[in-house]
């Protein structure tokens, strides 16, 4: 206790000299460039000039990152990497592999980002024991939105086992509702197939398949059951659903067309802005089955030269963690923040939902990463599943054949 | 002086450009073989591991769908192109008076981009805006043209797509060749009583040999570069049942951080053009030396 005082303690003072000595520098990295998520970047960088730092802006958009990752490749085989990337999941230690992340453990110290981080998104930001980046937000994917007045017309409830999603999904049906409302893009394919396998293996077979790539969960009866549901989901969305966007299925939901959308919390963006309520016009609920896939945005830190820049850094890196910008960012995305302890007074029904179930999930270990949107694995596995998934879904491969496939795809990733 | 200058100067000038070709070109091309050869994923690294990402590479299913895609979407595209080049092209040579119009409104696709061709159409076949909906709408409820999210059919729609872009240039180019042939030899022939389509099949078309030539390699190398049609049309979908080996190479190498992957695909992209190049480069070559 009196050791971590200490190292508390001279960590601030290192840093508070820092500070005095120079004038903290940040260069950023971010694609987050449309409306609601430029304006919640906005609040980081007013804290961080009120802070008496000069921040310079470097927002590329395009590709969903693909186009910022280059422009980051560029920047660091040149050796002059920005201070901060948006970065996320096991893109950190990818990069730290590479020999070009900066240690923030001092922050992270300082600031007991360890008492309240959950401990497996916690364990994201850690680069073999250091602290290397900082988390921004908490999205969850396996949320199931629905539109209330169309489940109320059709008497159906809200499900909790997949069995009861597709008997509701086969009542709507017949009564000339799209069921599910869906976007045919091989990330939204995945984000379902994720969903699903979440329910029907259960935590531990999620961890497994999808941390661990364990072959013989891979290859089970079970993930043969998840294709079978698949299967059965690709029956509930209509013809018209290829290269769909995944804002347009949330309008569907909307207006009624259909009833059920499976996506994460950024679609609860586009329901709020459309003017929807939670609970009234529109419902929430995590999709059949237990645990709770997260999305967590963060920033890497990148080796800088300069005691500015490295001030900078430290300063980012505090204030990002810091329960202000948790709260603002996070009323802007959507999402909930990462930290525990912010309060959530101003936040929705849902993000409350999203939150006790984080905490819950947290203590009984089925808080588990989202495959799907580059939390669990490398790209190369992600993708090579992806692959799968989205072949299997878009065709009439049989269960089998797409366990096989998943199987042969994965080991060829490697 | 004045005279080394007069012997030198052309190589002087063209230094600049052989050298920034001899870099550019040539060492790219050599340092994408030697990744290829590495197990680079986001960043490239240089210790040599054998071929293992070929192997990688040929074990995966979305790489044979791709070539696949390529190799059907390349034979239907150049045939059909160039066929209805030349078919137009004929049509058009029979000295009618509006030709300066229908040809400028033929040649227009050509002024588009990709991107904007590709978006068009994939409203147009869309199910639920474009033909399907169109001729429903008109009563005929049974009718069905869902080939853009049919994953055995998509692959059809981008080559409905590229031939509309192609060929109208396809035509003016055989325009040109149907112009060039000497207007004695047709006239001969006319006197001697030969008919229209004699004088074409015999006599037009076998001298235009260097014009479907040229034609073929503008369309070949068109066909292994297409991306931005595959992108703006189905995005590589429906799952990738569109992907074609450049779409292929730009997925690992800039969203799944597989470098090695992507350069091994680029070489294997880059041997499928020296496949096509190489003969017609022989051949004229020696053309030239008989």
């Amino acid at each position: 206790m009196k050791r971590t005082a200490f190292a508390a303690v001279s960590a601030f003072a290192f840093m508070a000299s820092n500070v005095a000595v120079a004038e903290p520098q940040a260069e950023v990295l971010h694609w987050w460039t449309s409306g609601g998520e430029a304006k919640s970047v906005a609040v980081l960088q007013e804290e961080f000039a009120s802070k008496g730092g000069t921040w310079t802006d470097m927002p590329v958009a395009g590709g969903g990152g693909d186009a910022a990752m280059t422009a980051l490749r560029a920047r660091v085989l040149a050796g002059n990497a920005p201070t901060a990337v948006q970065l996320k999941g096991p893109a950190i230690q990818e990069w730290y592999e590479e020999g070009v992340l900066a240690d923030i453990s001092s922050v992270a110290d300082a600031n007991g980002w360890a008492d309240v981080l959950p401990e497996s998104i916690a364990n994201h930001m850690k680069c073999e024991g250091t602290w290397c980046a900082a988390p921004v937000n908490v999205h969850r994917i396996d949320w199931i939105w629905a539109n209330a007045d169309v489940l109320e017309a059709n008497g159906v409830a809200m499900p909790t086992t997949w069995d009861e999603f597709n008997a509701a999904a086969e009542k709507l049906q017949a009564a000339g509702v799209i069921p599910l409302a869906h976007g045919g893009q091989a990330w939204q394919d995945a984000t379902v197939f994720e969903a699903v396998a979440l329910g029907i293996l259960g935590p531990e077979g999620f961890r497994k398949a999808f941390v661990d790539l364990d072959p013989d969960t891979l290859t089970s009866d079970g993930m043969v059951a998840v294709f079978d549901q698949m299967r059965k989901m690709r029956g509930y969305v209509d013809d018209n659903f290829s290269g769909r966007d995944w804002n347009l299925a949330t309008a569907m939901v909307m207006n009624g067309e259909a009833a059920f959308q499976i996506m994460g919390d950024w679609a609860k963006g586009e329901f709020l802005a459309a003017g929807k309520v939670p609970g009234e016009d529109f419902l929430c609920q995590s999709t059949p089955g237990d645990g709770f896939l997260y999305n967590v945005d963060s920033f890497a830190m990148f080796t800088v030269d300069g005691d500015d820049k490295k001030a900078g850094q430290d300063l980012l890196a505090e204030l990002i963690v810091g329960q202000n910008f948790q709260k603002v960012f996070n009323l802007n995305k959507g999402s909930i923040p990462a930290r525990v302890d912010v309060a959530l007074d101003e936040f929705d029904s849902c993000a409350h939902t999203s939150s006790e179930d984080m905490n819950a999930s947290s203590a009984n270990g089925s808080l588990l990463p989202s495959y799907a949107h580059g939390m669990a694995l490398r790209g190369a596995q992600a993708g090579a599943i992806t692959d799968v998934v989205t072949a299997h879904f878009n065709s009439d491969m049989s269960s089998a054949d797409a366990v096989q496939m998943l199987a042969d795809a994965v080991a060829n990733s490697m | 002086m004045t005279k080394w200058l007069e012997t030198h100067l052309p190589k002087v000038v063209l230094a600049p450009s052989f050298i920034a070709v001899l870099v550019f070109v040539y060492g790219f091309i050599a340092w994408t073989a030697w990744v290829s050869l590495t197990r680079s994923r986001l960043l490239p690294r240089y210790e040599i591991e054998g071929f293992i990402q070929y192997e990688r590479l040929f074990a995966s299913p979305r790489w044979d769908t791709a070539m696949n895609n390529l190799f059907i979407f390349g034979a239907l595209f150049i045939i059909i192109a160039m066929v209805l080049g030349l078919l137009l092209a004929i049509l058009l040579d029979q000295k009618i008076r509006t030709e300066g119009m229908i040809r400028t409104i033929y040649l227009y696709p050509m002024a588009l981009s990709m991107i904007v061709t590709g978006t068009a159409w994939k409203w147009i076949l869309n199910p639920g805006l474009g033909i399907e909906a169109t001729v429903k709408s008109w009563g005929f409820e049974s009718f069905s043209f869902d080939w853009l999210v049919n994953p055995d059919f998509a692959i059809y729609t981008v080559v409905i797509a590229a031939v509309w872009q192609s060929s109208g240039f396809v035509m003016a180019l055989f325009l040109a060749g149907l112009r060039s042939v000497d207007d004695e030899i047709i006239k001969a022939a006319q006197v001697d009583g030969i008919p229209t389509w004699r004088i074409y099949s015999a006599i037009i078309i076998p001298s235009m040999g260097p014009i479907f030539m040229s034609a073929f390699i503008v369309l070949a190398h068109l066909a292994i570069k297409s991306f931005d049609l595959v992108i703006a049309l189905t995005g590589g979908g429906p799952g990738y049942a569109t992907d074609l080996p450049a779409t292929y190479m730009y997925a690992m190498a800039f969203s799944r951080g597989d470098i090695g992957q992507a350069a091994s695909s680029a070489m294997i992209m880059m041997l499928v053009v020296f496949a096509i190049v190489v003969p017609y480069l022989y051949s004229e070559l020696r053309a030239k030396n008989d």
